[in-house]
């Protein structure tokens, strides 16, 4: 099926919408009734057709939407971009991988034509055509990661590893569940992961962390996380919390099926092959609770879901001043019949 | 109120006295001159002549701190006005120094971060560094929002000193900004914001 990309907004009028195609394939993040944190990790490979891992970079209907969001972030605050001097070799490295990607899942959209090092890429959603040297950041009209990050879709974050640690030390982040690279620039994994509660206790961040630091070339993985937003807002940065937070006081039982979005994060970490720096995609998706309930099963776990979760959880996430009126108006939906293993629709 | 117990926040393990440095630099802030002198039966002439001793007075001015780390005769010993020019004068001893030298940081948490960020842009490693936090629990805090920065916070929540919005102040620190987190805390309910407590004197 091919693409049609929509023309929609993340912010003031809020035009963000899924089609129904598009729900389907909708990261439904709780593969039983229940969640805690763990080391959810799982090889990164292609799956079904018609699911978001039908290629390993996903593009979808909202792509030309959410760079143009991208972009209305970065002139307000060019500061979302950043990357360390010594990060540039793991720039490049990002550049090829997300071109190839991109290129080899949706050959109508992207074109990468490699001539030693000249390179051509084509972009058609977005208009480009651009031939540079691979290598030569004064070639591109952006810092190579700031390129390629205006043309993918989620958050980029590359890290770097040393010293038995990983090192947050660039990164693109624009869509961002309240953390800000800013701030965390700089930081290792048990640093930056500081704010998170109670999984540090369980030991989540100790064996992630071995895990990531055995990453091999060629194998990536993936992980879900999960939080939800008010109104279809791709920029929950901490920068902004004065703008979107009040948006949490005005979620009620007649807007709630509009208003209330579930926001998932499917994460992919990648080994990069000069810089041996991790690429780390947090890949954003956004669905309303009326989207949600078209699928009988999700309407179903979700409720469920929201009851049994820890109160350290539904403080860090933010979700305390509108749960309950979630959890109501989602029960309608819920018939008490078991739900079938896994997160795919039935 | 406040979010505790935070993986970021620094620690700081004393300034233990490294015997095989070729050259020891002491960077001092108001009462952080003590983490030196309440070890002056260990400073031999060897570490004397070697050392270098940069103080800077602030709060405990008059306390006569300067005349002791004065008369401890090391090689070297300058007392600044302030902390800007205190980091300008360690930011010239440190980018003439040699493979060997040690830096001592001792103050308040703001102070240490700041200095700890001269080194950090001359390319020392953090964990080379000794440390030791005396006196007041003053912070240094970034706005997230306006992203200027505030010193000497002693309440939580505080008013930001340059957006005026009231921030929360977090226990997560960024070694690059040398400075704590604070995050507007009635963002969802403008006004709403409880009243500030003294947790940081």
């Amino acid at each position: 099926m091919s693409l049609v990309f929509k023309q929609e907004t993340f912010r003031d009028d809020f035009t963000y919408r899924n089609s129904p195609a598009n729900i389907r394939r909708f990261p439904f993040p709780f593969d039983r009734d229940e969640y805690m944190y763990s080391v959810n990790m799982e090889p990164h490979v292609k799956g079904r057709p018609g699911t978001v891992f039908e290629n390993l970079i996903d593009v979808d209907e909202h792509y030309v939407s959410e760079m143009r969001d991208r972009a209305l972030v970065l002139k307000e605050d060019p500061l979302r971009y950043q990357a360390l001097p010594h990060m540039m070799s793991a720039q490049w490295d990002t550049l090829e991988l997300l071109m190839e990607e991109q290129a080899a899942g949706y050959p109508e959209h992207f074109t990468l034509i490699r001539n030693g090092d000249q390179w051509r890429w084509i972009n058609r959603p977005l208009g480009i055509d651009d031939t540079f040297t691979f290598g030569d950041p004064s070639t591109l009209p952006y810092e190579p990661l700031e390129y390629i990050s205006r043309q993918t879709q989620g958050d980029i974050c590359v890290v770097d590893q040393r010293d038995g640690n990983l090192w947050m030390d660039a990164g693109m982040v624009t869509t961002q569940a309240d953390w800000s690279l800013d701030f965390d620039i700089g930081m290792n994994f048990m640093e930056w992961h500081g704010p998170v509660p109670l999984a540090h206790q369980i030991g989540v961040f100790d064996r992630a962390l071995k895990f990531l630091l055995n990453l091999q070339l060629g194998k990536p993985v993936r992980r879900f996380n999960w939080t939800m937003t008010i109104n279809p807002r791709l920029d929950t940065s901490p920068e902004n919390y004065p703008k979107w937070g009040p948006d949490r006081t005005t979620v009620t039982p007649e807007n709630v099926g509009e208003k209330v979005h579930l926001r998932v994060e499917l994460q992919s970490l990648w080994r990069l092959p000069r810089s041996n720096a991790i690429l780390f995609v947090i890949r954003c998706y956004l669905m309303n609770m009326e989207e949600l309930v078209t699928v009988p099963k999700w309407a179903r776990r979700f409720p469920r879901v929201l009851k049994t979760l820890p109160p350290e959880l539904i403080d860090y996430k933010g979700l305390t001043r509108y749960r309950q009126t979630t959890i109501d108006w989602l029960e309608k939906f819920d018939d008490g019949a078991p739900t079938s293993p896994g997160f795919w629709p039935d | 109120m406040l979010v505790e117990g935070i993986k970021s926040r620094p620690v700081y393990r004393g300034l233990t006295l490294q015997r095989h440095a070729r050259r020891h630099l002491f960077v001092l802030e108001g009462e952080g001159a003590h983490a030196l002198l309440d070890q002056t039966d260990r400073l031999d002439e060897t570490i004397l002549s070697r050392s270098e001793i940069l103080y800077v007075a602030r709060g405990s001015q008059g306390k006569g701190h300067d005349q002791a780390l004065q008369q401890l005769g090391a090689d070297m010993f300058f007392t600044a006005p302030t902390i800007p020019t205190l980091l300008f004068r360690l930011k010239v001893s440190l980018s003439t120094a040699h493979m060997g030298t040690r830096l001592y940081i001792a103050g308040t948490e703001g102070f240490i971060g700041q200095a700890m960020m001269v080194a950090l842009e001359l390319g020392m490693d953090h964990a080379s560094i000794l440390t030791e936090h005396r006196g007041s629990l003053a912070r240094r805090v970034q706005c997230v929002h306006c992203k200027g920065i505030t010193d000497d916070v002693t309440q939580t929540p505080f008013t930001c000193s340059h957006c005026g919005l009231p921030l929360l102040v977090r226990d997560h620190y960024s070694r690059r900004l040398g400075a704590f987190q604070g995050v507007n805390i009635d963002a969802e309910e403008p006004g709403s914001a409880p009243e500030p407590e003294e947790l940081f004197l």
